[in-house]
């Protein structure tokens, strides 16, 4: 008697240890190979967009902090930066270091997690994890030294940053800075030459350069997949174009490359601080911003390189003092597109490995 | 730095290859008739020189007489972009050419349009809501929404 099979359905979050969030995707099964892959969101959707419609500029930026929760400050720098554009004003010096200052160090801290919880995904349960904490916890503290805050900083301003750094605030930052090359390798080492981590990473999950393209990805996914794609040098904001950093890529596009790339990114953004803390300039941290600000009419784009790819903000103006019109363009909702691809024809064991490498944040995919 | 490349030009090679397909253009940016919308993107995809082989963000502004549709194209290769745009005046079903044949990063954004817009994507193989559920009434995003 032929035996007869069929095809079945898992369901897995939005409640699950691995879909970091409220994630969640339905996975059809051929016995262990995924066929088919649905992801469903709106678990978090609040209607920031919407919102943000009914308050003015400033207070618009509180929302930018409830984006993607691991990376608040780059979202802060994204939005601030887009209404300067709008409404053509000229930030002070310092302002602009400090928040590059702020914006690397959140990279760090967001790419910390990110690879954190691919290792805890892959098996590695925990250890690497709250090493990793250990470390961001760091990052955490000099963020509470500047602002007060530890998770939502709504640090940054419409023409400049709201405080200037205390007095022991650089030197718990070289403090950090100086040790934080040593952890990395440290811990890339441990794993990175362990074999069991080779085998689940390497040549799984491989997104071709083409796909990365097609598929809009941003950010150490496309990057991983060798294109040399980086908002900071393709089109330099703030005063990026005064440092010196390389943009890693990947060769083949698989889980270990952008793992890779994100460890690498890590090495760069502790160079750029170095430089920033070199060169940072005395004076004012903010512009003369009118208190009622009223941007003339129009309409802007303005776009960072945030830890998860580029971050942008899709501007209209009538005049008023709220927005007509604010869109976010979501890097890890955008590059989630390429999880079909990545997944179909993979077996289940394989599928939070890939999903983890292309670290997303739940808040700011459903907004 | 990303070049923003001077419309006129585009609207030149457009008219050239596309008559009457142009409604108007200003700075970097492209407006162009809602029916010609799959032609002129395939046209800026896979002409040599321009080569836009990355759709960086789709959008939508609800302007109360019209809908705005905005595409943000981007040539990694030459690092220019370009901001292509098309007007829809119906209200009741509004219309459009999906283009995730030519960019597939077009996926999900189609859809979030299509949520809180209630824009149709036609040849978008999996037009449903995204963030909001099957049977929420109206289209949020748009200005005459009330709760």
């Amino acid at each position: 008697m032929a035996l007869k099979t069929e095809t079945f359905m898992i369901n897995v979050g939005p409640q699950h240890p691995s879909t970091h969030g409220v994630f969640r995707m339905r996975l059809t099964l051929n016995g262990e190979v995924i066929q088919d892959v649905e992801p469903v969101f709106g678990y978090l959707h609040r209607g920031i967009e919407k919102l943000a419609e009914g308050l003015n500029y400033t207070q618009d930026i509180v929302f930018t902090d409830r984006l993607d929760y691991l990376a608040s400050m780059t979202n802060n720098q994204a939005y601030v930066l887009s209404v300067e554009k709008l409404g053509g004003i000229q930030v002070p010096e310092r302002a602009e270091y400090l928040r590059i200052i702020m914006a690397e160090l959140m990279r760090i801290s967001s790419h910390l997690m990110a690879v954190g919880f691919l290792l805890n995904d892959l098996g590695a349960f925990l250890t690497p994890l709250l090493y990793m904490y250990r470390e961001r916890e760091k990052i955490l503290d000099l963020f509470d030294m500047v602002c007060g805050q530890r998770l939502t900083y709504n640090y940054m301003r419409i023409g400049g940053v709201s405080q200037d750094i205390p007095e022991e605030f650089l030197p718990a930052l070289k403090k950090f800075i100086d040790s934080l090359p040593g952890f990395i390798n440290e811990y890339d080492q441990l794993l990175a030459e362990n074999e069991i981590l080779l085998v689940r990473t390497k040549n799984v999950g491989i997104l071709s350069r083409e796909s990365a393209i097609n598929y809009s990805t941003a950010g150490p996914v496309l990057r991983g997949s060798g294109v040399k794609w980086d908002i900071r040098k393709a089109d330099p904001y703030s005063v990026y174009d005064r440092f010196k950093f390389e943009v890693p890529t990947g060769t083949k596009g698989d889980v270990y490359d952008r793992y890779r790339v994100r460890i690498e990114e890590m090495h760069q953004s502790t160079n750029i601080i170095e430089q920033a803390v070199a060169q940072l300039p005395q004076g004012e941290i903010m512009a003369k911003v009118p208190r009622v600000f009223r941007p003339p009419k129009g309409e802007v784009y303005g776009h960072i390189e945030s830890p998860k790819g580029e971050f942008g903000f899709y501007l209209v103006s009538d005049g008023s003092t709220n927005p007509y019109r604010l869109h976010i363009r979501p890097p890890s909702l955008i590059n989630l597109t390429a999880l079909r691809e990545l997944m179909i024809g993979v077996k289940i064991a394989d599928a939070m490995g890939i999903f983890g490498s292309i670290d997303i944040c739940v808040g700011e995919i459903d907004r | 730095m990303t070049i923003a490349l001077p419309a006129l030009e585009i609207v030149t090679k457009l008219e050239a290859a596309l008559p009457e397909s142009v409604v108007e253009s200003s700075g970097n940016t492209v407006v162009v008739k809602d029916e010609f919308l799959f032609k002129v993107a395939s046209f800026l995809k896979t002409t040599p020189g321009l080569d836009f082989n990355y759709l960086n963000y789709i959008t939508a502004t609800d302007y109360q007489t019209y809908f705005e549709v905005i595409y943000n194209l981007i040539s990694l290769e030459h690092n220019h972009g370009l901001i292509l745009k098309t007007r829809l005046i119906a209200r009741e079903k509004p219309r459009i050419a999906s283009l995730i044949s030519l960019w597939a990063g077009a996926d999900f954004q189609e859809r979030e349009i299509f949520d809180l817009f209630g824009i149709n994507f036609t040849g978008h193989p999996n037009l449903k809501r995204i963030f909001l559920w099957e049977g929420f009434p109206g289209y949020p995003l748009r200005k005459d929404y009330r709760q």
